[in-house]
């Protein structure tokens, strides 16, 4: 639907923003662009709706050569999102998301329906319709200008680091909103950035520019798996690339080594009181030589605390364990039908050598689908 | 004290030709700062758009506020004779400065992300000046409004002296009699009130045409009630 046919930009001065760029965007499809600053990335998307015009080579949009259309008719039909957010000051959240519609001269009503509808997307409620921008924090105002784009029901979106200017916690929340939102609407999206994390996990193609030109376009995967150039492998970073390759098999990759252990001579107050220091409701129970023997809990602890005063004494010894070469995948489809909480991660002698919670689970899934997480932080 | 009696008589025998030349004095003013913005904030939206032009056109604004008062009336005299229009022109000339300014101080200080995510939702220019640029520019346009208000009437006293009337009357004709401390004041005293009157009036346009509205309570209480 978006095509760059031999595109270049000189400013004035002389400098190259952007040199003899070809490049083809399907429909539906989110395109990121990234690079270091000065790469021409910001160019590249600024001449897709006219705001810097192209010194060389065409852009089609549709088939229809931008050149040929009236900019102003162009630009909205393109949603556009920027960093600084650009929500009017002076204007209702109402009117800033319905300015497009206004534009257009769709009638008052419509705009009203319009933009209420458009806030149930972003879960807010309709009483913010009458609200100014400053009241709202500043992950709001950006659901504000993400809507603004949609309004008119756009086909393309021009995004130019939109969540650059928030902090780590709402921009990583509204990653997660804006892809949910776009797998929905069906909108092809042109997305600069420089973050590779957020390109990682948005894109379904990355686009990585340098001086001006295409180093590499491919999939996030196919990014990851095979760099073309030396600065593509340093602009992804080594430990993505680590992470990137499919070696995550077993257990014994994935456990935390250190569970939370205790002996059976120790007394029922010290368990509860180790349980308090590391906060967690349940030990390990093994012996001198790490064999494991069972474990306790806060409940078991608590209903027999009269009648004994070891851990010896209340220890469950029925625990399921896997062993350290087990696989990854059949483990944890155990511990999801089994509705376990964790698994103690036994040697061949039965020797307690790991745990894998819940928590680690979190991480596999998390990694499986966004390839990022530092590895170190699971092994 | 009795300065104070005398001016009490002056306004109980000449209330009605007080206020005449009260309303007269304002007029003057008015029509000078309406005329003055008539040019002035369209001269100051076009040097904001061609910055060159700026220093060229604030300079001559600047060269016309330092003329004094009096050498401005003398000489506009000379080409236009005496009488109200001389003084309305002249005070025009004052008002050019503060709003010339304050418009394109407003303009340039829009926001340049607004400024583009405007032009990027796809307005024409005419609709980034009138939708945004404007709209935001407008508190500072009105301080100058303000500022140029309060010039004027101040100088509008001088037109006395090329007969155009206005409460500069009554403070010269206090000036020219012995004894004349009470009718002085009976001049000075409206003068004074009618521009710390305008400074007021001015001031709450302004706040009232700030771009960042403050909820009305009663909406803010609705939704809280809605809430609860």
């Amino acid at each position: 639907m978006l095509k760059f046919d031999h595109v270049s930009k000189v400013y004035k001065g002389g400098k190259r923003a952007v040199h003899d760029l070809n490049l083809e965007i399907s429909k539906g499809e989110f395109i990121c662009f990234i690079g270091p600053s000065g790469c021409g990335k910001t160019t590249t998307m600024k001449m897709i709706n006219r705001l810097i015009e192209p010194t060389e080579g065409k852009i089609f949009i549709n088939g229809v050569n931008i050149m040929d259309s009236d900019p102003v008719q162009l630009r909205r039909e393109i949603g556009y999102v920027i960093q600084q957010i650009g929500l009017f000051p002076h204007m209702t959240i109402q009117e800033n998301i319905s300015l497009v519609l206004r534009l257009l001269k769709v009638p008052e009503e419509q705009r009203r329906t319009r933009a209420r509808e458009l806030l149930t997307l972003v879960d807010m409620t309709p009483d913010y319709l009458e609200k100014y921008p400053h009241e709202l924090s500043g992950g709001q105002q950006q659901r504000i200008g993400v809507l603004r784009a949609l309004a008119a029901d756009q086909p393309l979106i021009l995004m130019d680091e939109p969540f650059g200017a928030l902090d780590p916690i709402t921009r990583e929340s509204l990653q997660e909103e804006f892809k949910k939102l776009q797998r929905k609407l069906d909108k092809t999206i042109v997305f600069v950035t420089h973050d590779m994390d957020e390109a990682l996990k948005l894109a379904d193609r990355i686009v990585i520019m340098k001086d001006g030109q295409i180093v590499q376009c491919d999939t996030p995967d196919e990014i990851l798996r095979n760099p073309a150039n030396e600065f593509v492998e340093e602009f992804i970073g080594k430990d993505r690339l680590v992470q990137a390759r499919p070696n995550i098999q077993t257990v014994g990759q994935i456990m935390n080594p250190s569970p939370i252990t205790i002996t059976g001579e120790r007394t029922l107050s010290e368990a509860i009181q180790l349980m308090k220091q590391h906060r967690v409701d349940s030990l390990l129970v093994v012996d001198e030589l790490k064999v494991l023997q069972g474990y306790i809990d806060v409940q078991m602890i608590d209903q027999n605390r009269k009648k004994a005063s070891f851990v010896r004494e209340v220890v469950d010894t029925e625990i399921f364990t896997v062993s350290k070469r087990a696989l990854v995948r059949d483990t944890i489809r155990k511990i999801l039908k089994m509705g376990m909480k964790y698994v103690p991660v036994v040697d061949d002698k039965h020797r307690l050598v790991g745990i894998v919670t819940r928590a680690s689970l979190v991480d596999i899934v998390y990694d499986s689908i966004w390839g990022v997480d530092d590895l170190s932080k699971i092994g | 004290m009795e300065t104070i009696q005398d001016l009490i008589y002056y306004y109980s025998q000449n209330g009605a030709y007080v206020w005449h030349e009260f309303y007269r004095h304002f007029l003057m003013s008015a029509y000078g700062v309406l005329f003055a913005a008539i040019v002035a904030i369209p001269t100051g939206i076009v040097i904001a758009r061609y910055n060159r032009l700026s220093t060229w056109v604030i300079s001559l604004a600047n060269i016309i506020q330092t003329i004094p008062a009096l050498a401005m009336l003398a000489v506009l005299m000379l080409v236009m004779g005496l009488g109200t229009n001389t003084v309305v022109f002249s005070l025009f000339l004052y008002s050019l400065l503060p709003i010339i300014k304050n418009t394109y101080t407003g303009i340039c200080n829009v926001d340049h992300a607004l400024l583009e995510s405007g032009k990027a939702m796809g307005m024409t220019k005419f609709q980034v000046l009138w939708m945004v640029e404007l709209p935001l520019a407008m508190s500072v346009i009105m301080a100058g409004l303000r500022t140029a208000l309060v010039i004027t009437i101040g100088i509008a006293t001088i037109g006395t002296f090329i007969g155009a009337g206005g409460l500069g009357d009554i403070i010269l004709r206090g000036t020219n009699v012995t004894d004349g401390t009470a009718i002085i004041l009976a001049g000075a005293i409206p003068t004074a009130l009618m521009a710390v009157l305008a400074d007021l009036v001015m001031g709450w346009l302004e706040r009232k045409l700030s771009p960042i509205k403050k909820r009305k309570g009663s909406l803010k209480n609705n939704i809280q009630e809605q809430a609860a």
